[in-house]
Order: C-alpha cells, then structure tokens, then sequence
C-alpha cells in the first residue's frame, strides 16, 4: 500500500495508456453486465413449465378444402375418431390451439360482467373430455368434462358454456381468499357465467413475447368442439412411439378425408419442434450475448497482457534499479498487481455508471427490465479479477529483471 | 516512397507477431459483430418502396372509442367492414385499394392429387399499380371487375410454375376452395421486405404471395381473414352478417397521395367522415384520425425486431472496445521504436514521412483485420439463423455492398484509431532520444 504515491506518479507519465485500459474497462464492465443481464431473464423465459407432459406430442394443424364452416363438425369428429384408432396413439383431440402454438385467443376474465376492466387475462382452449388425458395436464381439484358437456359452435356465435375448467394461477387471480371450485366468472363481455367445475396445476399461454408475461399460466378449457375448416389436433403417442405415428398419423387423416392441407410450416410438428421454435429467439440472443461476453472479455484481458506487456519492456532499467536498491521479487510483481488494481477500479466505477445508464437506455427503448445491482456487482469483481489475472504473466516477468539490468543501457 | 514504407510496415507487423495477431484479432472481431447484425437490421429497416414510400398512405379511423383504444388514444390497427366499405364506394383518393391476408386451397390438375395451401390477399385493382407490382405477363384485372364482384385472380410465377408448368395461363380457370377463378395477370416473384401493406393482419416478412382476388368478390363467398380480427367490447355478433357490422378490425386500407395538397385533402375528408359518423349516432366520440405514410407506419408498427436493435448496438459497442484495444496496443508498438523514430528523425525525416509510414502501417493491420473480419462476418450470417426466425434470417446476406463496407470500415477504423499513436510517434524528439542512447 506504500507504493500507492509512486504508482500514481508513474502513472501520470502513461496517461494515455492508464486512461485507454480504465476505458477499455468501463465499457466492456456495461457490455458484459448488461449481457449477463439479458442472459439470465431469456434463460428463465425458456425454463418455463408448459404444465403439458411434453414429451410423446404431436400437434397437427389441418384445414378442410370446399367446406363451409357449417358442414366441418362431423369431419372433425370423424378424424378425432381416426386419430384414436391409430396404432400407436395413445389419445388424440380437436382444438383451436395449444401452449407455445404462436396463435391463439385471449380474453378478459371478470367476476362482474360490468366491471370495466377484467379481473385477469386469460387465454381459451376449446377442447373435450379427452383433452387432460392428451396434454398430461394435472387436475389438482373438481373433475373433468363429460361427454355430454361438449357442445359444437360455430366460432363466429360462440356462447360462453356452462361450465369451465381453469388453471390454478387463474383460479387464485379471481378467487385469491378461497377456492374458486363450484364458482362462477365472465369471459368477455358475456353475460352468462360458466362455473369453474375443474382447476388445473399449470398450462400455459400459446404465446411466448413478453406481452403475455403477465398471464403466461392463465387459461380456461371450455367444452367446445369449434366448427371452423382450419383445426388444431393434439395427439398423444403410446411411450416410444412418437416418430412412427407422426408418419403414420398424417397418413390416416388423409386416408379419412382427402379433401384438406395440412398447412404450412406449422402443419406437423412434435412438441420438442414447437418450443424450439417458440423460444428461438430467447435461445438465441442468449447464446449471442454470451459469446459477446467471452469474446469481449478475451479481448481485454490481451489488451491488458499487451500494453503492461510494453509498460514493463519500458521500465526494465528502473526496475532494475529498484532491484539493485533492495525491492525483493515480491516488491516488483506487488507493484505492478497494485497499479492494475488502480486503474480497474477507476474503470469499474466509471463502468459501473455506464451499465445503469445504458441499462436505463434499453429500458425506456425496449421495455427491458431494469438491471439489478447484483449483476454490476458481480460485473466489478469478475474485470477486477480479470485485469489481476491478465497482468500476472507480465509482472512476473517484470519481477525476474535481475538487478544487473540498471548497470545496462537499452 | 509508398512502397517503401508498406515494406517497413509489413516488416514490423512481422516483428512482433503476437501484438499485431492481437490487434488483427480485435478488429476482425469487432468489424465482423457489427456487420453481422448491421446485415440483419439492414434488411429489415430498409425502405421497401422507395420511389413511393411518400406517397403511400394508410388511413386510421377511431371505431372504438376512447374505452377500447390503444395506449395514447391510438385507433384501432385497421378497418371494420362497415368503415372499409364506406371508404371504398366514396373513392375519395385516385387510387385506393382495401385489402386483408387469405389462404386457400388449390387442387393441381390430375385426379390423384391432394390440394395444397395457397396464401395471398383480396385486394382492389388498383393495387398492383399503387405498389409497383410487376408482370410477367397480364397484368391488373380492370377497377369494373370490383364493382361487377368477378371470379378473377392474380397469381405469382410459384404458383404458375406450380399449376401450369410455367406456360403463360392468361384466361385459364383455377380452383381456389371450391371456386373457380379466371386468371388475369402472373405476377414477377415479387415480395417487399419489410412487406409493408399488411404489416398488421398478414406477416411483416412473410412468404410471398401466391394469389390476388378482388376484395368484392371475396365478400361474396365469405372469405374470412387469415390474419388478425381484433374486436372490443361488447362481442355480440352470432353469425357472419353480424359480424361484418361488428366493431371488429380486419381490413387494411392504402391510399395513394401525390401532392400536399391532395393529403391536406384527403385528411380533411377522413375527419369530415369521422364526423358523419358521429352524427349519424354510430360513434359516440370526437373525430380521430390518423394518415401515415409507409415509413411512418413501420416506425409505429416498430417492424424492425427488438432483437435486431438491442443486438446491433452491442454489436457496435463491441467493436468501439475493440478500437479503445487497438489503439492501446498501436500506442506501445510506435512508441516501443522511440530509438528507430528519433535516427530517421536525425537522417532527415520529416515529421509527416513519419505520419505517413506508421498509417500505412496502421492501414495494413487494417485490412488485415477487415480480411478476418470477412471470413468471421460470412461465418456469422450463416448462423444468423439462431437468433432470428427463418422468415428474416434468410433476408441477411453477404453482397458486394457488405463485403466493401467491411474492409472499408475496418481499415478506415484502424487509421482512425491510429491517430493518436502516430501523433505520439511523430512528436519523438530525434536529438533526445540519440542522446538518451
């Protein structure tokens, strides 16, 4: 701690080099923090529970050809029907959408029907008594449909049926101080209120943005069998299965139905396909930012390595003559560990500025959330350790000059 | 003199391998993260109908009230069919055209084939005209099959490709679920990126479209909308009539303005129907009118993808470190040759041969590191995938315009931030670095 005064003096003679690598410090601190930060909220978006047993699903999306909406329903019951009979399946049923589907419908849920603003958001799943078998889905209280509950609508007059089975993180939303079991509530502006007969442990949203962050778990299944061309099958393989029906299921449902496309880049896929496409984009900025992060931190550690690197080569004759005058090795390797440390935390506290204001930055542009101390904490002490790390190799060398170097010229 | 000095500059990246691998490293980096996601956020912030991306406009009209409207008084994203109709038959712009997102099903000739899905829009006549959609051959149907409701299409060469081999179909029939169409036009592969008319309802960077019906046609048959239908309130329609006079939004309306004064006038009449309405009992609400032109309506449709943006500025955050490296290692290299400097000083050099030799030798480091940065920036486009859906990902490519930005920008970066160094090497004092000696 001695040598504080005669590092600063020396330090003044490198301006520019001192004030480059306190630079160069700051801002990869504001990158890497910011990175981090970005890291950890994609990876806990992706760790998110369907509440489906995701393993053994198929989804299929199939649009009859030449039929009016008002002719599908006994289609559709004919290929649920086929779909069941399939070697290999296990169960299967109509919807119009399911978790991390990309498309679905959403709709406020009320206690009051004229309340203006409803009481939770919540998205809908038009299914029937097969449905919890498929999905895997856990009922923790109340029952499931009967077959004699599920009715056939047209989604253009669709009347709220009733009864319903919701989620539990919906279930609290509207009855927080007891059990919503046996209870009624409103979807949309309806009148008629359907009771919750059924809660559910956990199904997700099909959505995945961060717009449905605030009810990813809120859902309802309604007993409805909806009568549009374009329909969503759901279908359970018998463990071990997967890849035999999902060749040989597309092929019953043509063989039931000619007249039809299974459509587009949605058409056929198992459910491993559809998270991997629903959080892709999550993945992925966090792969980037976590190679950024290592590239960016491997090239300030070099660029420390290389301007101590010169600092030393400079100083080789004061070196040596603080040798001859009796600093030990120590004395040497110290000094230089010590200068570094100096510079680090003018960098890191510059950094640490520059990493809550860029933070704030992405706030206000891109509706991030805000950067939690801990991560410009963790931030400082990994450059602090970083810097001491990448300076080590140089000093060391610095504190092998052997005293006879301040008898030499360069 | 020139080669001269590339020679000593050449000779002295050599001299210290491991220093100028660093700084070839850090650049090649840098200037390759930049470019990567400067690819991606290119292609989709580009203008994607420059010569009229001016004259373009979409009209908005307040349908839901002060209750139900967006964050800020917003309008509703589109037209409901009462609205879209209205505007329609008052034909206020010279050129106007309604549109919304349909797929269908066509059966390709032969009896054993199975029908596939085909994706496009109703839209007007005058749509093809108003967004420079080229032909190959035909071309638009004319504005009197609108009004007459006819069974026409426009399809793209894909589909002809598909259907008919190729072979110029005018006149032939085509079914799309069920109906038959005449085709009128064969569209040029055509696809503007971002694909700005249907930005809300259809897909920002979709597929192509492979068919255009008359919107008046559709109506007819009852095509519903394969995009978005966003309703408020009170949701009390129970069948098709009912929900075409709903409050729900499905219809995109463009408008084509040539002049300031025909927008003043345009406007004018959005807020004197807007009123009418008001009037007339059906909005119980002020006018509230919106007109943007295209670029406009990109911006506040926010197009460009949160992660292009968030990704580019790191990008270049990244590459300003990798400067800040540079020119630390650049500033320990010229000075490390203070000796060198201060003898060729003594023999006569003038300080601005000393600028010249030590940019040189920046430049070449420079295009050292753009050469990198090429390689990792080509790399790095074939992996843009990972972070993108597959719709935009394709859109990123390596093209000549890119491969000179790269080299430019990195050799241009370099000398900038050789600046200082160099200053620093040519302020060397020849007689006191001889005697220092």
């Amino acid at each position: 701690m001695l040598q504080i005064k005669p590092i600063l003096v020396a330090l003044k003679r490198h301006k520019a080099g001192t004030i480059l690598i306190a630079l160069q410090i700051a801002l990869t601190l504001a990158i890497v923090c910011n990175a981090l930060f970005i890291i950890q909220q994609r990876v806990t978006r992706l760790q998110r529970p369907t509440g489906l047993q995701e393993s053994d699903l198929l989804t299929i999306q199939s649009r009859f050809v030449g039929v009016a909406d008002d002719g599908v329903a006994p289609l559709i019951r004919s290929d649920v029907l086929a779909l069941r009979q399939v070697t290999g399946v296990e169960d299967a049923y109509a919807t119009n959408s399911y978790p991390l589907r990309g498309g679905g419908w959403s709709t406020g849920a009320r206690l009051n029907p004229d309340a203006k603003k409803p009481t939770a958001q919540t998205t809908q799943y038009f299914v029937d008594e097969h449905a919890l078998a498929t999905m895997g889905a856990k009922l923790i209280a109340g029952r499931n449909f009967n077959a004699g509950e599920i009715v056939v609508a047209d989604p253009k007059s669709l009347k709220t049926p009733p009864q319903a089975i919701v989620t539990k993180a919906l279930a609290e939303k509207l009855y927080p101080k007891e059990s919503a079991l046996g209870k009624p509530f409103y979807l949309g502006d309806d009148k008629t209120p359907a009771t919750i007969i059924g809660i559910v442990e956990r199904l997700q949203v099909p959505w995945s943005g961060t717009w449905t962050d605030n009810f990813n778990d809120n859902a309802v299944l309604l007993p409805v069998q909806l009568t549009s061309n374009f329909t969503v099958y759901l279908i359970r393989a018998k463990p071990g299965q997967l890849a035999d029906i999902t060749k040989s299921v597309p092929a019953a449902l043509f063989k039931n139905n000619r007249m039809r496309v299974i459509t587009g880049e949605r058409g056929i896929r198992t459910f491993a396909t559809v998270r991997e496409q629903a959080y892709k984009s999550d993945r992925g900025m966090a792969i980037l930012m976590g190679v950024v992060c290592l590239v960016l931190l491997a090239i300030t550690a070099a660029g420390i390595v290389g301007l101590t690197s010169f600092w030393v080569g400079q100083r080789r004759k004061q070196i040596g003559v603080r040798r001859a005058l009796g600093a030990t090795k120590r004395d040497i390797l110290s000094y230089f560990l010590t200068e570094n440390l100096l510079i680090g935390i003018v960098g890191v506290v510059i950094g640490a500025g520059l990493a809550i204001g860029m933070n704030l930055w992405l706030v206000s542009h891109f509706e991030m959330a805000r950067l939690s101390l801990v991560y410009v904490l963790a931030g400082v002490v990994l450059l602090l350790l970083l810097g001491q790390g990448a300076v080590l190799a140089p000093a060391m060398r610095a504190s092998r000059v052997s005293p006879i170097e301040a008898t030499r010229s360069v | 003199m020139f080669s001269y000095y590339v020679q000593l500059g050449v000779r002295s990246l050599k001299r210290n391998p491991w220093l100028t691998a660093l700084m070839v490293m850090a650049i090649g980096f840098g200037v390759a993260a930049s470019m990567i996601t400067y690819s991606v956020f290119r292609a989709v912030s580009g203008n994607p109908i420059p010569e009229k991306s001016e004259r373009l406009f979409i009209p908005q009209i307040d349908s839901w009230g002060p209750k139900y409207n967006l964050l800020g008084n917003e309008p509703p994203y589109a037209l409901n069919y009462v609205d879209a109709m209205a505007m329609m038959r008052t034909h206020k712009a010279k050129h106007q055209t309604m549109l919304y997102p349909i797929g269908l099903s066509a059966l390709p000739r032969g009896g054993q084939s199975i029908p596939f899905t085909v994706e496009g829009f109703t839209v007007q006549s005058d749509f093809f005209a108003m967004f420079d959609v080229p032909f190959q051959y035909g071309g638009a149907w004319p504005t009197s099959d609108d009004d007459q409701r006819a069974a026409v299409v426009v399809i793209s060469r894909k589909l002809n490709d598909k259907l008919f081999g190729g072979e110029n179909s005018l006149g032939r029939e085509i079914t799309l679920s069920g109906h038959n169409y005449r085709v009128v036009g064969i569209t040029e592969n055509w696809n503007p990126k971002p694909r700005f008319f249907a930005v809300w309802g259809g897909s920002s960077f979709g597929n192509p479209s492979d068919i255009y019906i008359p919107i008046s046609r559709a109506m007819d048959l009852r095509i519903d909308t394969a995009g978005n239908n966003s309703c408020r309130g009170r949701i009390d329609y129970s069948d098709w009539d009912g929900w075409l006079q709903s409050n729900c939004v499905w219809v995109t309306p463009w408008v084509q303005l040539d002049s300031a004064a025909e927008v003043a006038q345009y406007r004018q009449f959005l807020e004197g129907y807007a009123a009418d309405q008001q009037r007339a009992g059906r909005y119980g609400w002020a006018p509230n009118v919106r007109l943007r032109n295209v670029m406009e309506w990109l911006d506040y449709m926010q197009v460009v993808p949160k992660e292009s943006s968030i990704s580019l500025l790191v990008a270049l955050g990244f590459f300003a470190i990798c400067l800040i490296n540079t020119i630390g290692l650049l500033l320990a290299k010229f000075l490390r040759r203070a000796g060198e400097i201060g003898v060729r000083r003594a023999l006569g050099a003038s300080r601005r041969e000393i600028y010249v030799q030590y940019l040189i030798e920046a430049g070449a480091v420079g295009l050292a590191g753009g050469v990198l940065g090429l390689l990792l920036t080509a790399l790095g486009i074939s992996g843009v995938g990972l972070l993108f859906q597959p719709q935009i990902a394709r859109l990123a490519h390596l093209d000549f315009t890119l491969v000179g930005l790269t080299l430019l920008v990195s050799i241009f970066a370099t000398m900038v931030a050789a600046l200082y160094p160099t200053w620093r090497a040519a302020q060397v004092q020849p007689a006191w670095q001889l005697k220092s000696n």
